[in-house]
C-alpha cells in the first residue's frame, strides 16, 4: 500500500465521522493552544525582564565585596566590606580593557527642597557612572571630575525625586537639602523606569562619592564598584583583568580565595530569567496535561471505532489485508487526527496569545521550538495512543470480524 | 461431450485439492469435530455448490478453502500450492492473489463508492504487477454489468446490484477461485436467479467458482453437488438436470407477460420460492 493510498484512506473514514472527529480533534486543539498561549505569555514576560536588565547599562561588570575567611571559617558575602576607593582608582588606572569605571557609595537619607521632602536613595558614583549606565542628564549638567576632587556639594536628581520635589518646575539651580547638607541641583536625569526587581530606578540622587563619603554615609567602604568595557567581547578579558588588579590591591596570597565578587551584566540577566523560564515551563507543563487528555480522547474514539468497524476489518482481511495494513491504517488515522487538531490548536493558541497580549497589554512571544514542540507533541499523542486501538484491530480473526453483528 | 470435457481437464492442476481435512475446535474441556477427515477436489472451470444444513461443517470448510481459517489436519493445495502451515501475512497474501470472496451479506465497505469498494483488493496487493487500479475496477464492473453506477453508494444501490459488487471486487484480482458463501441469502427470488445467471456466465467464461448454499433450487444452477453432513461428505455428484438461470429468467419474464396478460392473475408464478 502506498502512502497516498494510506492517508487517501485515512481522510476518507475521518471525514465519515466529521462530528466525532471534530470533538475527538477538540481535545488536542486545547491542550496545543493551552500549552503555545502559556509558552508565549512566559516568553514575553522573560523578554521584557531580558529588556530591563539591559536597561541597567550595556557591558556591565559589577564588583562586590565578597565572602572573607576568618580563622578557616568562611564568612556570607559582604560580611567584611574591603572595597575601598582606592580599589576602584587602582582599577580605573590599570585596566586596559575597561572604558569607564565608578566607585558608588549607597546611602539613604530624607532630602527637602522645592515643594516638599522626600526620602530617597542617595549614590556618591564618578561622572564615569552615567557612561556605565547608559543614562544621559535630561536638564542641567553631570558634576565633573574637579567637581570629585574638590568634594563640592552638588546633586543631579532622579526624575521621580525631581517630579516630587519640584512637581513639573525645573529644578536645575535649586537648593535642596540632604540629611541637613545644603546641596545645588545641577542636572536632571532621563526618566529610566523601573528595573528587572520592578524598583523605581529614577528614585535617586546622584553626587560625587567623595562627597556622599564626607558629608553623609561617614563610610570608607563601597558598596560596590560598576564598570564597563567597550564591547561584549571584552567582558571575560576584563574580568580577569579586574580579578588580578584586585587581588593585589588587597594583597591575596595564591591560598586565599577572593574577597570579592564580579559579576556581569549576563550573570544577573540569567539569574531573573532562569527564574521565569522554569515558571514559563512548568506553565507548559500544566497545559500538557490537557494535551494527554485530549490524546486519551483519541484513543477512546479509536477504541469505539475499532469495535465499530469490526466487520470492516473482516473484510479487509478477507480480501487480503495483512495485519499490519490494518494496524497501519488505523495509526495513520489517529496521527493524521491529531495532527490537524495539532496544526488547528497553534493557530488558535498563536492567535490567543496575540489576543491577551492585546487586551492586556503583555507582551507575548511564540517561540519556534515552542511550536515544532506542541506539533511533535500531538504528533506522538497520535501514535502512542492510537497504537493500542489499531493493535487490536490487527490482531483481530477475520472470521469473528466477519460475523460481527 | 461432458466425458470429452473431463479428460482434458483431468490433465490440469486440480484448483483445489484436500485430503484429510479435520477441524477440531477445542471449547474449554470438550473437543468440537467440525471436519471428520475432508476429501475434495476441484479442477479449473468447475461450478460447484457445497450444501448442508446448518452444524454440518459447511461453513469450515468455506473458512479452510478461503484461508481464513486453516485444518487441525490434512493437507490443502491452492492451485498447486501448499497452504497449510502459512503463516498470517502469508494466507493474506493468498486470499488477496488467488481468491475472491462474495459473502451473503454483501460485506460491501459502507459510505464507499462501488467503484472504491471494488478497487480496495487492489489496493493490498503486494506483487506490484497491478498498476492501474481505477481502470482494472472499471472494467470489473463493466463486467458485471454496473459500468454506469461507479460513483454510487450501497446504500443507493438495489440489493442485487450491491451483490454484483461484491462480485466485481472478488474478480477484480483475476482470482483462480470464486468462493460465493451463501450468495443469494438475502435476495428475493428473481434476483437470486439472475445472480445465478451471471455466475454461470462467469463459469462459462472459466471461472472456478465455489459456491455455498442451503437452498436446493441454487444448487441446480451448478455443476456439481457437494452435500455434508456432521463433517464429512455423503454425496458428491454431478448435477444431472441442470438449471440454465438464463432461460429461467426469460421464463420469468414471459410468466410476468402472461399474467399481466391475464390481469388479476390467474395462473400463480411457476418459480418456486
Amino acid at each position: 500500500m502506498t502512502q497516498k493510498t494510506l492517508l487517501k484512506l485515512a481522510s476518507q473514514s475521518i471525514l465519515k465521522n466529521k462530528m466525532r472527529t471534530l470533538l475527538t480533534m477538540l481535545g488536542i486543539v486545547i491542550g496545543v493552544a493551552a500549552v503555545i498561549v502559556m509558552v508565549a505569555v512566559g516568553h514575553g514576560a522573560q523578554a521584557r525582564i531580558q529588556d530591563s536588565i539591559s536597561s541597567l547599562g550595556t557591558n556591565l561588570i559589577m564588583i562586590t565585596p565578597g565572602a572573607t575567611q576568618q580563622g578557616g571559617v568562611s564568612q556570607g558575602a559582604g560580611t567584611f566590606n574591603r572595597l575601598t576607593v582606592d580599589d576602584a582608582e587602582k582599577v580605573k588606572r590599570e585596566a586596559t580593557t575597561l572604558a569607564a569605571v565608578s566607585p558608588v557609595i549607597t546611602t539613604r537619607a530624607q532630602v527637602i527642597g522645592g515643594s516638599g521632602n522626600w526620602r530617597t536613595m542617595i549614590n556618591g558614583v564618578s561622572p564615569d557612572y552615567l557612561t556605565i549606565r547608559d543614562w544621559n542628564v535630561a536638564s542641567g549638567a553631570l558634576f565633573t571630575d574637579l567637581d570629585v576632587r574638590s568634594m563640592r556639594k552638588v546633586a543631579v536628581l532622579g526624575a521621580t525625586v525631581a517630579k516630587n520635589l519640584f512637581g513639573g518646575a525645573d529644578a536645575v539651580g535649586a537648593q535642596i537639602q540632604i540629611g541637613h547638607v545644603p546641596f545645588t541641583v545641577i542636572g536632571v536625569l532621563d526618566a529610566k523606569g523601573q528595573n528587572a526587581m520592578g524598583n523605581d530606578q529614577d528614585d535617586v540622587i546622584l553626587m560625587p562619592y567623595t562627597t556622599a563619603q564626607a558629608r553623609l554615609s561617614g563610610q570608607t567602604r563601597l558598596g560596590q564598584i560598576l564598570a564597563s568595557t567597550y564591547s561584549q567581547d571584552d567582558i571575560p578579558a576584563a574580568q580577569d583583568e579586574i580579578r588580578g588588579i584586585m587581588r593585589e590591591s588587597h594583597r591575596l596570597g595564591d591560598s586565599m580565595d577572593d574577597d570579592f565578587t564580579i559579576r556581569n551584566q549576563t550573570d544577573i540577566a540569567q539569574a531573573a530569567t532562569s527564574a521565569t523560564s522554569v515558571m514559563t515551563w512548568l506553565l507548559a507543563a500544566i497545559a500538557s496535561v490537557s494535551l494527554v487528555v485530549g490524546g486519551i480522547g483519541i484513543m477512546n474514539i479509536m477504541l469505539v471505532s475499532v469495535t465499530e468497524r469490526t466487520r470492516e476489518i473482516g473484510i479487509r482481511m478477507a480480501i487480503g489485508a495483512r495485519g499490519s495494513d490494518v494496524l497501519t491504517q488505523f495509526l495513520v488515522e489517529s496521527v493524521v487526527m491529531s495532527i490537524l487538531g495539532g496544526i488547528v490548536g497553534l493557530a488558535t493558541g498563536i492567535g490567543g496569545a496575540m489576543l491577551l497580549g492585546h487586551i492586556t497589554g503583555w507582551s507575548t512571544a511564540t517561540p519556534l521550538s515552542a511550536v515544532a514542540l506542541a506539533v511533535g507533541f500531538s504528533a506522538a499523542v497520535g501514535v502512542f495512543f492510537g497504537y493500542y486501538p489499531a493493535r487490536k484491530a490487527a490482531a483481530l480473526n477475520p472470521i469473528q470480524a466477519l460475523r460481527y453483528e | 461431450m461432458m466425458s470429452d470435457m473431463r479428460g482434458t481437464r483431468e490433465l490440469q492442476t486440480p484448483v483445489i485439492s484436500i485430503q484429510g481435512v479435520k477441524k477440531i475446535y477445542q471449547t474449554g474441556e470438550t473437543q468440537v469435530f467440525a471436519l471428520r477427515g475432508v476429501d475434495l477436489t476441484v479442477r479449473p472451470g468447475e461450478l460447484v455448490a457445497i450444501m448442508g444444513h446448518s452444524g454440518s461443517g459447511k461453513s469450515t470448510i468455506m473458512n479452510i478453502l478461503g484461508c481464513l481459517d486453516v485444518p487441525t489436519e490434512g493437507t490443502y493445495l491452492l492451485d498447486g500450492t501448499r497452504v497449510e502451515g502459512l503463516d498470517r501475512n502469508a494466507l493474506a497474501d493468498v486470499r488477496n492473489q488467488k481468491l475472491g470472496f462474495v459473502f451473503q451479506g454483501f460485506n460491501l465497505l459502507a459510505r464507499t463508492s462501488a467503484i472504491d469498494n471494488v478497487e480496495l483488493p487492489l489496493l493490498y496487493d503486494r506483487t506490484g504487477k497491478k498498476r492501474d487500479t481505477r481502470a482494472l475496477a472499471k472494467r470489473a464492473l463493466e463486467r458485471v454489468g454496473l459500468g454506469d453506477r461507479l460513483a454510487h453508494q450501497p446504500s443507493e444501490l438495489s440489493g442485487g446490484q450491491q451483490q454484483r459488487v461484491a462480485i466485481a471486487r472478488a474478480l477484480v484480482t483475476e482470482p483462480r477461485l470464486l468462493l460465493a458463501d451463501e450468495p443469494t441469502g438475502n435476495l428475493d427470488s428473481r434476483t437470486s436467479v439472475e445472480v445465478m445467471a451471471l455466475f454461470q456466465e462467469l463459469n462459462d467464461q472459466g471461472i472456478t467458482i465455489l459456491i455455498v448454499t442451503h437452498e436446493p433450487d441454487i444448487a441446480q444452477y451448478a455443476t456439481r453437488i457437494v452435500e455434508v453432513r456432521d463433517g464429512r461428505i455423503i454425496r458428491d455428484q454431478p448435477v444431472v438436470e441442470r438449471r440454465i438461470a438464463a432461460d429461467d429468467l426469460l421464463h420469468l419474464d414471459s410468466d410476468n407477460l402472461e399474467a399481466a396478460a391475464a390481469s388479476a392473475g390467474s395462473g400463480a408464478p411457476a418459480v418456486a420460492a
